[in-house]
């Protein structure tokens, strides 16, 4: 149901990540080819084994294709036309943050993350990665003193090769898609995260990033090592400034459980999303898979995808340890012509594995929004279960949502669960908040987030409230 | 009929309001007035236009006023958002209460109290004050505290859901009440409950209007005057005896008051 002259009397409220930081990066030539990927490789001093790693990749991606299973359509991405690494000019080596250029720590005191050893955070380790490099990560003397190592991966190769050379492309191989063989060619940073045995880490770590060039893409990959019996809660938050074309990021995500061990990753992603005319808008193409290799480990995705002209990602779990879990929390609103193509896949392979899928799609304006998920019960898995609710929710009458749940069970002493349901904002729900003195804007929101609550009880607490607010503020002037 | 002296101004006055949805027109000019004190029945078979009548007053946005005025306390709200009308004293009970899933009745309550409160100047209320609040009034509709952690209206049976209405009535302390069939659907005790919650609420200050089909609310309730509406116009008044001879004879007997007009 319609109520226009409602919406159009709502103010909208602009991104306000939006802007640039002026800033003199360095930038290698457009374009994709092995000298390019054997150049990143050597500004970063890389070791063989991951100039190797890189080549390979390259040479699988050349034969493969752009995935076009997706329920999304876009304009074809031109390749060659993107920069594949751009980094802020800085000093050879910066031994402390005081060495950061100050524009730089400006940029992500405005994104509400302060670095300086004064403004930090004081509950949660924060690496900073901008376009292609890491600038900075807190908290890094006291999780040693743990024996946890959080820093840039690009440091990570320098002073862990060892670890690196072991896990990289253990769980999200080169040849697994078009996008993590393109990031496993070109990767420039993203974070590391080791937690060794026994070790619950002190404190939540998170990574920021920032794209903040225009006509380069950004390609993280982030990797999270969680020893036996040991347990980390990750953070992830995304935004970009506001520009008419389209910036591609692939990212590759991978974690390990290993033996009684736990890893918790939340994410809020809000990338530029295109304005309402769907012009500009990051294109985001991520492959985040875990692999809870140890008995009894658990790995639990949960995200808040609000941004990003297009989103096309699918956190999944491979649960090979004996009574492993895995679990999927997902909210994704799209709005105006914003795409979202996302789920997971819970592959059980061990016996008396658990997987649990919740996920929450919003759709409002004309964009649409797609839950798309692969629950599969392997031969062994015998006593094993999966619980999937999917739920819609449409705003207006122009924007539209899919489910598609994909069942495979090769164990029939497993069970399944599925349950979806689609509902939409009526005029009367609004009607009859308003006619209780509730605010037409504070009744879309009450009515979205009790529409997520089952979610946002899984984030951690910060990020709860930010995601409450952040859908809020997106859905500001969508109802109609 | 309303040409006794009144000591005190009206609180709803409604002057010839004439209202239409999708051009369609449903009121042709109806007149009411209700002052403080006053219990008011609109009775009328189903589509007359009763419960347009009554959103209309809670400023539904499907209708649009085409002519006429409603006046609440001496202003003019026709062109007041819902949520203004509420917070200022209107209340409207819904014949069929709505399913909100998700959001805790007790947090849509306090919100909603906390709107009228601010508009009337009282110190919001936090959680825990709120609680106490609400436990006092849950008694007048003898509701278990169970309900508030349940989601607004979701899996109530019918008689639930009308207590709850009577509940919010209760918090919202309004000016004037219009319910529309909160009698429908409910047995005898639900009923009982209802009308004596509504009594408890009613005082001398504020107004009500009972949109019903059946006497038997009436009985609970004693009107002081009942309206007839047929076809969007308010075709007969009466005092409380009017009801009693609509149940006798029927609306068939109210029709020929349409071919006299």
């Amino acid at each position: 149901m319609v109520n226009e002259n409602l919406v159009k009397d709502v103010v909208k409220e602009p991104y306000k990540y939006g802007f640039v930081t002026d800033i003199e990066t360095e930038k290698i030539a457009k374009g994709l080819n092995e000298d390019i990927v054997r150049l990143i490789s050597q500004k970063k001093e890389e070791p063989k084994f991951l100039l190797d790693f890189r080549i390979k990749a390259f040479k699988k991606w050349q034969k493969m294709k752009e995935p076009d299973w997706a329920t999304l359509g876009y304009k074809e991405i031109d390749y060659q036309d993107i920069i594949y690494y751009s980094a802020p000019k800085q000093k050879e080596k910066i031994s402390s943050l005081d060495e950061v250029d100050p524009k730089l720590l400006e940029t992500f005191d405005k994104l509400g993350i302060p670095l300086t050893e004064q403004k930090k955070l004081t509950n949660v380790a924060v690496d900073a990665v901008f376009d292609s490099v890491s600038i900075a990560t807190t908290f890094r003397e006291e999780l040693a003193e743990h024996g946890v190592i959080f820093c840039s991966i690009s440091e990570a190769v320098k002073n862990h090769a060892d670890l690196i050379e072991k896990y990289l492309g253990t769980v999200v191989p080169a040849s697994d898609n078009y996008f993590a063989a393109l990031n496993s060619a070109v990767f420039s940073d993203g974070s590391f995260v080791y937690i060794p045995k026994g070790v619950n880490c002190p404190m939540d770590l998170s990574s920021y990033f920032r794209i903040n060039s225009g006509d380069s893409g950004q390609f993280e990959r982030t990797l999270i090592i969680a020893e036996e019996s040991s347990s980390v809660s990750y953070l992830e938050g995304c935004t970009a400034p506001m520009f008419d074309t389209n910036t591609l990021h692939a990212a590759v995500v991978e974690l390990i459980a290993l033996d009684d061990a736990s890893i918790k990753y939340s994410t809020v992603q809000n990338w530029y999303a295109g304005d309402e005319e769907g012009i500009g808008g990051i294109f985001n193409f991520v492959t985040k898979r875990g692999k809870c290799l140890g008995k009894r480990s658990k790995i639990s995705w949960s995200q808040v995808e609000t941004g990003s002209a297009i989103t096309w990602k699918y956190p999944s779990c491979l649960l090979l340890g004996e009574e492993s879990v895995g679990e999927f929390y997902s909210v994704a609103l799209t709005n105006n012509l914003q795409q979202a193509d996302t789920g997971t896949k819970m592959i059980h392979i061990g016996p008396k594995t658990k997987s649990t899928i919740v996920s929450k799609g919003i759709s409002a304006g004309k964009s649409k929004n797609s839950y798309r998920g692969l629950v599969k019960m392997g031969r062994k898995a015998t006593g094993s279960r999966n619980y999937s609710q999917c739920d819609s929710m449409l705003i207006g009458d122009q924007a539209s949502a899919n489910t598609f749940p994909y069942i495979k069970s090769q164990q029939p002493n497993s069970e399944i669960e599925h349950e979806a349901s689609t509902c939409r904002i009526s005029e009367d729900q609004l009607f009859y908040l308003q006619s209780r003195g509730i605010e037409f804007e504070e009744a879309v929101s009450m009515m979205v987030s009790g529409f997520c609550r089952d979610v946002f009880n899984q984030l951690p607490m910060e990020f709860a409230a930010e995601a409450d607010k952040l859908l809020a503020l997106k859905l500001e002037g969508s109802v109609g | 009929m309303q040409s006794k002296m009144k000591e005190s101004d009206p609180i709803l006055e409604v002057k010839n309001l004439s209202a239409s949805t999708d051009n369609l027109p449903i009121l042709k000019g109806v007149s009411l007035t209700v002052y403080p004190g006053e219990i008011h029945a609109i009775m009328g078979r189903n589509g007359c236009g009763k419960s347009t009548f009554s959103k209309i007053i809670a400023g539904h946005p499907s209708y649009e006023i085409t002519n006429g005025d409603i006046k609440f306390l001496g202003e003019n709200i026709n062109s007041l958002e819902p949520e203004e009308r509420s917070q200022s004293g209107i209340f409207l009970g819904f014949q069929y209460p709505i399913e909100i899933p998700g959001v805790s009745n007790l947090e849509f309550l306090r919100v909603s109290t906390n709107a009228r409160r601010k508009f009337l100047n009282k110190e919001e209320l936090d959680t825990f004050d709120f609680e106490e609040l609400v436990k006092e009034k849950l008694e007048i509709v003898k509701m278990d505290q169970a309900f508030l952690s349940r989601s607004v209206n979701q899996g109530f049976s019918g008689g639930e859901k009308k207590r709850n209405e009577i509940l919010q009535m209760a918090l919202l302390e309004p000016k004037i009440a219009i319910l529309d069939e909160t009698d429908s659907g409910l047995d005898i005790d639900a009923l009982r409950i209802v009308a004596s919650g509504i009594k408890r609420i009613s005082n001398a200050q504020t107004g009500i209007i009972l949109i019903t089909h059946y006497q038997r609310l009436l009985d609970e309730i004693k009107p002081n005057y009942v309206h007839v509406m047929s076809d969007g116009q308010i075709i007969k008044t009466g005092e409380s005896d009017l009801a009693l001879e609509l149940e006798k004879k029927g609306y068939e007997w109210t029709d020929s008051f349409i071919k006299e007009t």
